[in-house]
């Protein structure tokens, strides 16, 4: 059998899982827990943040909800971009595959981008990293995400680049499609708490 | 001859380390025992650099109005042996027991991930490089009109805000230079490092546990290490961030914690005591799960309340999230929060009370064989029965506030951490030394270690809570000649020496044992866990073949059963089970495949201090050779094969004949 047709594990010594979950996608679950700690240590401190009063600019002074919403549902698309690409590997059909995989690695690109002209567009109204409490914890909160969707992005479009040297993704990158797709979903699920959190309450 | 199934040499953008012995081979290693034991000398170095701090903190103190060392050399050394014994110290000892044992203990050949393991262990050297680098590259300069005018010594340029780092005195203003950066990002590497083996040791035990290995058939020092594993990868985020927070305040302007851009220093108390209280149990947690094993062994009984102790142990490991603020009664929280942490830290004290009295049942009545890791593991229990009342005592808010601050604190968590966690570690490192390194170790020697260590710790940590109860303050490097505490900070440091003495007395120990120690039998302490039913060393490959697990307990079961009243009788023909298990742990019939070693955990690892120097310097070129590094690494690590095609060692038969590492 071809290499890169086995089901590959870093999890040598026996093929016994007690649990009946594959050794890697538990162990990433179990990353993407602590992940929920991060966020929501900083969603905390945001949240402590935002009763204060405090004098000088605030978040609701400088934003634009219509455009954050679009780049939100730019970014909700990219989580049924994944799916199809997921479904699409589920029936083999590897063209289908890579080029959603594309969409949701543009898709993500997009929202990247606005996040971008957006946090641009602030500092030209003032609203700094360090103006005050209440654009420092906006700027490392969003800024935290925002480095989660630049990750997912690289991981994506190298991903995709495995796919489009060899035409077609192993077993094993199909598993890592897999868990690619996990992450995404999960940076996703936070944006909508964030957006929510930081933008509408 | 043995069999291991041979990778075929491939290229990577490296080809696959190959060497077997020598340095290349222990810094390319995947290989759990290797890991481990790397974790443990790293960890005792860094123990002795802990200890040595200690000892120039003594020596300051030993008089009043002594000159030894200079207020802000003083400060340095007391932030680097707090952040050196709980971070690089104590946690990766711990971390390598968990290695070496915790593969053995579910009957495993590896743990899930091998190379993130590597990994990890590599980031925690990369990160205690890091961290220590503060001493040749640091600078720690005075807050304006502050205490310092004299010009600052190599000593005094480390990290000198406290191990807990509190704002604003750690900030910016009030700790101007960069040595806080370091200690900042320093503790972000190492926090990494230990969230990676979170994750991995997590997921070995839930999924790599062998035929019949039930949950409720671990044994107590695996499941304590998984309540470990809980407890790190749900507090270390929370840390991660308060020093992303501290980072950015320092570097970048902003005042998460400095009220002059609305920020809040309590909220740095909060986010570090809802890490710092849960890391106690970190630093606890493995020695209680150590001496749930060796307490049994040497009185022969099973461990009175097996299933009370696991619950216990995860009970603490919750409850442990719910008691942080009681470090903070002195600061500004409400009297009903202040009312909730006092009851909660009352609460915590009952599984913690269970435990004791599970292992008091363990030996009640027990045929107790009195050598050096049982006399660690007794010694374990009376200092941390003595440090968790003394603990219990902090749960009354109003005496709690009288003694925030004062050296009662310090006597109380040396008694829990030093009392508690390092005599374990003794005990378990005194145990399985025999498993690790197939050789026995001096008794005579070890129970001098333990005496004087016994003593050398009573009479360091005992006076302490009095002279804190008459109001000596910590982290304050002198003392006035008219407070009358002379005299027993005399005591304190002659017993400090005492101490060192009994380190250099386990040093002269392992040394000599490694070399010369008496070969070990197979099974010396007549055990009951599966890791001592392989031979020592442990060979490579851990288990020949998986083995099948019956009972808790089960090694000892296959050697003894019960007579009527419920006594053990060891059954016939058990020698010979003895002597067929050595036979067949050395002599593995079937091959056996074993993950490759790799470069580029090594390579990833080292990549972090270079973005730490990046930011701290605001140096790009830095950035880019971390960034590089850890492109390398990455991209290495991703596309490197995980399993090779394989050819069988047959065609070179010689090169496969030592099986164990000396």
């Amino acid at each position: 059998m071809p290499r890169n047709l086995l089901p590959m594990s870093d999890a040598h010594a026996y093929p016994h899982e007690p649990t009946g979950v594959e050794t890697r996608k538990l162990g990433f679950w179990i990353f993407l827990s602590t992940e929920i700690l991060f966020f929501g240590t900083l969603i905390t401190t945001f949240l402590i943040f935002k009763g204060r009063d405090f004098p000088g600019i605030k978040l609701t002074d400088v934003y634009d909800i219509p455009f954050t919403s679009v780049s939100s549902f730019v970014l909700l698309m990219s989580s049924l971009t994944m799916v199809l690409a997921h479904n699409a590997l589920e029936t083999n059909d590897q063209e289908k595959t890579r080029v959603w995989l594309l969409a949701t690695a543009m898709l993500g690109a997009v929202f990247l981008a606005g996040q971008i002209y957006e946090f641009t567009e602030f500092y030209h109204k003032g609203f700094e990293l360090s103006t005050n409490i209440f654009s420092s914890t906006f700027y490392v909160l969003t800024g935290f995400h925002g480095l989660h969707v630049f990750i997912g992005v690289v991981l994506l479009l190298a991903l995709w680049g495995v796919g489009q040297r060899q035409r077609g993704l192993s077993l094993n990158e199909g598993m890592n499609l897999e868990f690619i797709a996990l992450y995404w979903h999960f940076v996703d699920i936070v944006w909508i708490v964030l957006f929510t959190v930081v933008y509408l309450i | 001859m043995t069999k291991i199934i041979e990778p075929k040499k491939q290229r990577n953008i490296f080809s696959r380390p190959s060497s077997e012995t020598g340095i290349w081979s222990w810094i390319t290693t995947v290989d759990h025992k290797r890991i481990g034991i790397m974790y443990g000398y790293a960890a005792f170095f860094f123990l002795l650099v802990g200890g040595l701090e200690a000892l120039l903190l003594r020596i300051q103190l030993s008089q009043p109005d002594n000159n030894f060392l200079s207020a802000a050399e003083y400060n340095a050394m007391f932030t680097m042996h707090g952040t050196t014994m709980i971070f690089l110290a104590i946690m990766p000892i711990s971390a390598a027991f968990f290695n070496y044992l915790l593969p053995l203990q579910i009957g495993a050949r590896d743990v899930a991930f091998p190379r993130l393991n590597a990994l990890s262990f590599w980031i925690f050297i990369a990160g205690g490089l890091f961290l220590y680098s503060t001493f040749l590259f640091g600078t720690a300069g005075a807050p304006e009109g502050g205490y310092l005018d004299e010009e600052v010594s190599r000593l005094a340029s480390a990290p000198n805000g406290g191990w807990f780092g509190y704002q604003p005195n750690a900030g910016l203003k009030y700790s101007p230079g960069t040595a806080m950066d370091y200690w900042a990002i320093g503790l972000q590497i190492l926090g990494i490092a230990s969230l990676v083996s979170a994750f991995n040791f997590i997921t070995t035990i839930l999924n790599m546990r062998t035929k019949g290995m039930r949950l409720m058939r671990m044994p107590v020092f695996t499941w304590m290490t998984f309540a470990v594993s809980f407890l790190l990868a749900f507090s270390l985020p929370i840390i991660a961030i308060a020093l992303f927070f501290v980072t950015f305040d320092r570097q970048f302007g902003t005042t998460f914690f400095l009220t002059e851009g609305g920020g809040d220093p309590v909220l740095w108390q909060h986010l570090f005591w809802l890490f710092g209280h849960p890391e106690v149990y970190i630093l606890i947690l493995p020695a209680f799960g150590i001496v749930s094993e060796v307490l049994p062994t040497f009185s022969r009984k099973p461990l009175f309340g097996y299933p009370a102790i696991v619950f216990a142990g995860f009970g603490i490991a919750f409850i442990g999230f719910g008691v942080w603020a009681h470090h903070m009664f002195a600061s500004a929280i409400s009297p009903v929060a202040q009312a909730g942490f006092g009851l909660s830290t009352m609460i915590i004290a009952v599984p913690t009370g269970v435990k004791i009295f599970n292992w008091l049942g363990t030996i009640w009545g027990g045929k107790l064989t009195l050598n050096t890791p049982m006399l660690f593991a007794l010694g374990f229990i009376g200092m941390f029965v003595i440090g968790g009342l003394s603990g219990v005592t902090h749960s009354v808010v109003p005496a709690d506030t009288q003694q925030t601050d004062t050296y009662y604190i310090v006597a109380h968590f040396h008694y829990v951490l030093f009392g508690g966690a390092l005599f374990g570690i003794f005990s378990g490192l005194y145990f399985w030394f025999p498993k690790v390194w197939g050789r026995m170790y001096n008794e005579t020697m070890g129970k001098i270690h333990f005496w004087l260590m016994l003593i050398g710790f009573n009479v360091t940590f005992g006076p302490m809570h009095w002279l804190g109860l008459q109001g000596q303050v910590r982290r304050t490097w002198v003392y006035a000649e008219e407070t009358n505490l002379g005299f027993w900070n005399l005591i304190v440091t002659i017993g400090a020496f005492i101490l060192a003495v009994a380190i250099l007395v386990f040093m002269a120990n392992w040394i000599y044992s490694r070399r010369k120690g008496e070969k070990a039998p197979f099974d010396p302490w007549d055990a009951r866990t599966i890791e001592w039913s392989i031979p020592s060393p442990t060979p490579v490959w851990n288990f020949s073949k998986a083995p099948e697990i019956k009972s808790l307990d089960d090694f000892w079961h296959q050697k003894y059963g019960e007579d009527e009243d419920g006594r053990a009788v060891r059954r016939e023909g058990t020698d010979e089970l003895l002597l067929k298990l050595e036979e067949e742990g050395l002599n593995p019939d079937e091959e056996i495949h074993l993950p490759s070693p790799s470069y580029f955990p090594l390579i990833l690892a080292f990549g972090l201090p270079f973005l730490g120097y990046a930011i701290i310097y605001k140096s790009v070129p830095l950035a880019l050779v971390g960034v590089i590094l850890l492109l390398i690494g990455g991209f290495g690590w991703g596309t490197e094969p995980l399993e090779e095609e394989f050819e069988t060692s047959e065609e070179n038969p010689d090169a496969k004949e030592s099986s164990t590492y000396e």
